[in-house]
């Protein structure tokens, strides 16, 4: 991302290259269209877990809290767009406002489990994330009776999609011949978002809360003598992280207009787990790789695998949802044993191991 | 039918297992601080393995008591060179990493052995062989079974084996030697590494039990189900104070009363007909059928949760625990 030499020459490069990655970026939908529509919407739920891993990356890998229950945050967005949006309350709210509320209702719960969590030891507070997710899934599958709130197990339906002035997602329309079909409204959506998202960790990253973080993650104590207020500050990692999931939840809500708590289970908070260790923890586009790579590779074995194993055994073996999650799990092993820091460390923590200071 | 009675009952069966359960993670942690998140899949396995072997010699003409011993009888070794392999891979090699290293290795090795489980066992609900008549006795109103009988008195005898390896065997003063200090534990001319490692078999060994004991009781093996029933036997460690053997054995029957009485009793207690003053929407429906329950026993799962939380909150050391939080 960042040019070696000084000078004229390389800047122009650095903006011709920028450019080149934001045209592929435009013009990918169609490329991706024209193999199948079912990769256009793979794409967006990359996305979708680029926007988590980024939010759990605030929580793990800035200020070092490991949270294992980062998905009840997602189900948090998710529920609240549905209810919001949905004929299940009569609710028809625009996006707009929904998101923010969305957002909002999600940092509530990340400094409800954050506030009296934080002054535990890291292990214990993993654990307790992890309950804290199961207890969420739990009331999402249990809170349709007496009063139908949820709608349990089945989920709720019918979610409205977004709508901006007179453009509805979802639809397919044709601008000057092209087909804008509904996953690729939503791709563009969701890249304008992932822009944002973007931009605004790498300003917290560098930020006096963002340097905050670091110093509670190498070392609390140090970090409370230099007059940071722990608590406080651990609190606003949680809630940050909570917000950047509420959002991506209420995106997913309206993508797939069904959500039920079969999609917030552990496994998945696993998984954005996964996405940030691969990557690398505390290093945007280390977490932005880890992400796209556990979001491609496993629908990329999706297609290769079933054929390969009829053609050499005859039959299938080993389903590729099995190998999807031998592959996170491996992932998570491997790294720690072998690259802790990551496929793609951040430059700090290299820095950190590689220089004698 | 003396509700009350029958919940003490229930919870003391469910107690043993989460006892015998906690006492593999709170031993693993006394000695070295980590918590064996895939400790519960070590459980599965267990369960697995005695269902494979039970329900593979069901109806060949040995007696059934035999068979069901067979069965523990190969869990236990499978556990162990499991929980041996856990060790060896996954966290030995993490012994001088960050606390959080071998933490994220525990739940991708919880994953993996989930998913390789699933490959051997398939993704259904395999039904426990009932090779046994399950006699039902009655006290004081209360039905109690055979199954549930074995469960309490076995898990009591283990407790008993266990505490007498810990605090009179050569071994044990070794793993308490490596608990309290490793350093000097090992110029005392302790292999650390091997009381470790025997740390994590005995553990498994214990799981492997555990295993047998709670899918004879449901009836049932899923290769999820170690899962939760970690969780539940971690919070039972916490509870009693992690580290400490007398705690895991005391907050796993705490543990399952607590979770028995209020999976018993939380349907009564929020039941919104009995409240004395009724909103309108809540009258007319009470009205229809008098039964307005707001949270009914389909919550049980919430309760082991709501003690760990409650427990790190306010008494991080647990009821006997005498080690005082650490740093943070």
């Amino acid at each position: 991302m960042v040019a070696s030499s000084p000078g004229n020459n390389s800047a122009v490069l650095r903006w011709a290259g920028l450019v080149l990655v934001g045209l592929t970026l435009l013009a990918l939908p169609f490329a991706l269209a024209g193999v199948g529509t079912a990769w256009v919407r793979i794409t967006n739920l990359a996305i979708l877990f680029i926007f988590l891993s980024l939010g759990l990356n605030i929580v793990v890998g800035y200020a070092g809290l490991l949270d294992l229950g980062y998905i009840a945050f997602y189900a948090v967005g998710a529920y609240a767009y549905a209810l919001l949006a949905s004929p299940h309350f009569g609710l028809h709210l625009p996006f707009w406002a929904i998101l923010p509320i969305g957002a909002a209702v999600a940092c509530l719960f990340g400094v409800l489990l954050g506030a009296p969590t934080l002054k535990l030891r890291g292990d214990y507070l993993a654990i307790v994330t992890l309950g804290f997710g199961e207890i969420i899934r739990i009331f999402l599958n249990n809170l349709s009776s007496p009063f139908n709130i949820t709608a349990g197990p089945q989920g709720i339906t019918l979610i409205d999609p977004v709508r901006v002035g007179a453009i509805t997602f979802g639809r397919t329309d044709i601008f000057v011949g092209l087909v804008f079909s509904g996953p690729v409204k939503y791709y563009y959506l969701l890249l304008l978002l992932l822009l944002a998202v973007i931009v605004i960790n790498i300003r917290l990253q560098h930020s006096r809360i963002g340097r905050a973080w670091e110093a509670i993650r190498e070392d609390e104590i140090a970090a409370r003598a230099c007059g940071i207020n722990t608590r406080n500050i651990k609190l606003l990692a949680f809630a940050m992280g909570a917000s950047f999931g509420g959002v991506a939840g209420g995106m997913f809500s309206a993508i797939q207009g069904f959500i039920s708590p079969e999609s917030f289970v552990l496994v998945e908070s696993i998984m954005v787990l996964s996405m940030v260790v691969l990557g690398g923890m505390g290093n945007i586009w280390g977490v932005i790789a880890g992400a796209l790579l556990l979001s491609f590779v496993p629908e990329i074995l999706r297609y290769t695998v079933e054929p390969v194993q009829r053609a050499v055994f005859g039959r299938m073996l080993v389903e590729p949802e099995v190998i999807r999650m031998l592959l996170f799990g491996l992932a998570l092993v491997l790294m720690m044993r072998f690259r802790p820091a990551g496929l793609f460390p951040s430059r700090l923590r290299r820095r950190e191991l590689t220089q004698e200071t | 039918m003396d509700i009350f009675l029958q919940q003490i009952i229930n919870g003391l069966t469910l107690g043993a297992v989460y006892a015998i359960v906690a006492l593999g993670y709170t031993m693993v942690y006394g000695i070295i601080q980590l918590i064996n998140f895939a400790h519960g899949e070590v459980v599965m396995i267990g369960a697995m393995t005695a269902l494979t072997v039970i329900a593979g010699l069901a109806g060949s003409g040995v007696p059934p008591l035999v068979i069901v011993l067979a069965g523990v009888l190969a869990a236990v070794p499978v556990c162990m060179a499991v929980g041996y392999g856990l060790e060896r891979v996954a966290y030995r090699p993490l012994r001088h990493a960050p606390r959080l290293s071998p933490l994220i290795t525990a739940i991708g090795m919880s994953i993996v052995l989930q998913h390789v489980a699933m490959m051997v066992w398939s993704r259904n609900f395999l039904a426990f062989p009932q090779i046994f008549p399950n006699p039902v006795f009655f006290v004081g109103g209360a039905a109690i079974t055979g199954v549930q009988i074995t469960i309490i008195v076995l898990s009591l005898l283990i407790m008993g084996a266990l505490t007498a390896v810990v605090f009179r065997t050569r071994l044990g003063t070794a793993m308490r030697a490596t608990a309290e200090n490793p350093e000097v534990a090992r110029l005392m001319g302790i292999d650390c590494d091997r009381v470790i490692a025997l740390t994590f078999i005995i553990g498994a060994g214990l799981a492997a039990v555990a295993g047998v004991m709670v899918g004879s009781y449901y009836g049932i093996a899923h290769y999820t189900m170690g899962f939760v029933l970690g969780l539940k036997a971690f919070s039972a460690a916490v509870l009693g104070g992690i580290g400490n053997i007398a705690g895991a054995m005391l907050g796993g029957f705490l543990l399952g009363l607590v979770e028995a009485l209020g999976a018993g009793y939380i349907g009564d207690l929020t039941n919104l007909c009995h409240l004395p003053w009724q909103p309108d929407l809540v009258a007319a429906r009470c009205a229809a059928d008098g039964h307005l329950v707001l949270f009914g026993s389909n919550y049980q799962d919430v309760f082991a949760f709501l003690v760990l939380i409650g427990v790190l909150m306010f008494r991080p050391e647990g009821l006997l625990g005498e080690r005082v939080g650490q740093r943070a």
